[in-house]
């Protein structure tokens, strides 16, 4: 079959929603949702039968080389098209509520989609760099989306500033890669460093851009700046799509650019990721303690989480890719429950912000209360739950690989990170609520996220499956 | 006397440009308008590079890789305008200063 197949899929599907939504009257909106979500439905179709005729370690290209079909890969794209449509059954609750049900957010989300998939499959910096673009681009008109919104159009001038300038700096790292090994082909890159050494100015410079760039895009400190405020001020649909599928993209960019690219410089983008994940670890759980604002909490918390990812990459091990793939994995599972459980308890022309909108969240709903502790106990890292999991995984690697202090920091930082999850733990079931407010959202609606709740606990007991497939997914 | 142009003098100017363009992200507290410019300056001078060693190395995928990347600026431009219309629509300024609502 042909190898592109979800990634047109996806094309053609974001642009039929575009036209339908023309001739829909506004009662028969839900038609774009049925086919937003049929799109994902298919593509995992099509990407699991791609998937399963062709043993794991079997790399196939296409286009020349430029787009790569591979188990990582595949992986990544399952769960972005899972998350996705958690994504969706979130939002449009959320967008009715505020008068934006419309085509819009559905076929932005979906060029993204496109984007991260391409992203994912990139095997040449024009790919790479294309993907990107599509990702970005969308996620930046998606956060404005919202035209009435004060906070809206900051955040998304913000994030438009520093994401282009993030892209400028990774495009200026390529032309000096491209510079100095004389192809933009991934595997030819490497080749040629392979062969030619790795003692240039050029490279090392281009290398540092390109890791800048990466770092601007996963959000990790010192380049995390845009991630609290795009948090905040976004749409809280925007908010949930961007915590998902670019983090699993910037992760897969992550991995293309530095390991299938550059693994020769292991030694050099070593020490820079080292500082990079250290950092973000630290500031992401010390400034998190001081938020009182939920969405700003978030989002230091996810500056932290990337801080992880980075960590696990550190080893050059297929194990700690693999770890790192799978902390990815669970993350954008972990923040898409706590984000749709924002969203849930927003209600009409309410949007949550402060960490007391949750008080006394036990006496209305004990349900909902119990489903949002099991995502913020798994976020801070308790067994069994599966975020435990994910940081043992990574911490378990970057031992062996011998970096101990390393290791010593990310856990004390993870063991003080825990007060602020607690913190949320005991406003739910120990503050009083100041009025009566009903959390009631459409059945699907609860489903959905009770299920996004339960899988924290299910993965956790049952880690090891997909534990195995992410290591398996890198050769060792 | 200027005898001929070599590869490292058109790199210093793409170098120049990406100064001039980080200075003014970095520099500028007035107009938002000046910090699209700074990022069409950024890609300009990525082209620049890219042209540079396209034609140093003999190959052409750098020059490729430039089409791609004019094509993209103009969308980036697109909707980086878009969202300047909004913001300035929603609060009557594109002071960069006087974008500090969200912090924390």
């Amino acid at each position: 079959m042909l190898l592109a197949a979800p990634e047109l899929l996806v094309l053609v599907m974001a642009c039929v929603v575009l036209c339908v939504d023309m001739y829909l009257r506004e009662e028969r909106r839900g038609i774009i949702h049925m086919l937003a979500m049929l799109t994902l439905v298919f593509a995992a179709i099509i990407t699991l039968r791609q998937d399963a005729g062709i043993p794991s370690k079997e790399i196939e290209t296409a286009f020349n080389g430029v787009f790569v079909r591979d188990y990582m890969g595949d992986l990544l794209k399952l769960f972005a098209y899972g998350t996705l449509a958690l994504v969706f059954t979130y939002s449009k609750y959320f967008l009715r509520n505020n008068g934006l049900f419309r085509a819009d957010f559905y076929t932005l989300s979906l060029f993204s989609l496109l984007g991260a998939m391409l992203l994912i499959s990139g095997n040449s910096l024009i790919m790479v760099y294309l993907g990107l673009e599509l990702t970005s681009l969308a996620s930046y008109a998606l956060v404005a989306f919202n035209r009435d919104s004060k906070d809206g159009s900051e955040a998304a001038m913000k994030y438009f500033v520093l994401g282009s300038m993030a892209s400028g700096l990774l495009l200026y790292g390529m032309s000096m890669i491209y510079g100095a090994t004389g192809t933009l082909a991934l595997p030819a890159v490497a080749e040629a460093l392979a062969t030619t050494g790795t003692d240039n100015l050029l490279l090392v410079f281009g290398m540092v851009f390109l890791v800048v760039g990466i770092a601007f895009k996963l959000g990790v400190a010192p380049f995390h700046m845009w991630v609290p405020d795009v948090y905040q001020g976004a749409p809280l649909a925007a908010t949930l799509f961007i915590s998902t599928v670019p983090k699993l993209a910037a992760f897969a960019m992550a991995y293309r650019l530095l390991v299938s690219g550059m693994a020769p410089l292991h030694g050099d983008w070593l020490q820079m990721l080292a500082v990079l994940a250290v950092a973000s670890i630290i500031v992401g759980n010390l400034a998190a303690i001081m938020q009182t604002n939920i969405r700003r909490m978030l989002a230091y918390s996810t500056i932290s989480h990337m801080g992880f990812v980075l960590l696990g990459m550190l080893p050059g091990t297929g194990a700690g890719y693999g770890a790192s793939l799978f902390y990815i994995i669970v993350y954008a599972l972990m923040s898409a429950a706590a984000f749709g459980m924002l969203i849930m308890l927003s209600g009409k022309g309410h949007s949550v912000q402060d960490l007391d909108d949750l008080k006394g969240l036990n006496r209305h709903n004990g349900w909902l209360a119990a489903v949002m502790a099991l995502v913020v106990f798994s976020m801070a890292g308790v067994p069994p739950l599966v975020g435990f999991f994910a940081k043992w995984l990574v911490i378990e690697a970057v031992l062996q690989a011998g970096l101990a202090w390393v290791a010593i920091v990310a856990v004390v930082f993870s063991v003080i990170g825990a007060y602020y999850y607690l913190r949320v733990v005991k406003i739910m079931y120990f503050d009083d609520a100041p009025s009566e407010v009903v959390h009631d959202g459409p059945v699907d609606f609860s489903a959905a996220i009770s299920f996004n709740g339960l899988l924290m606990l299910a993965l956790g007991l049952f880690s090891g499956g997909l534990i195995a497939v992410c290591v398996a997914s890198f050769p060792a | 006397m200027l005898t001929s142009l070599s590869l490292a003098h058109y790199l210093t100017l793409g170098a120049i440009l990406m100064c001039i363009s980080m200075a003014g992200i970095f520099l500028n507290r007035k107009n938002v308008l000046i910090l699209l410019m700074c990022i069409e300056l950024q890609l300009l001078a990525v082209n620049m590079n890219f042209v540079a060693f396209s034609r140093y190395l003999d190959n052409l995928d750098g020059q490729v890789f430039v089409f791609f990347i004019l094509t993209v600026a103009a969308a980036e431009a697109a909707i980086g305008l878009a969202i300047l219309v909004v913001l300035f629509r929603n609060r009557r300024t594109i002071n960069v200063a006087e974008l500090d609502d969200l912090k924390g």
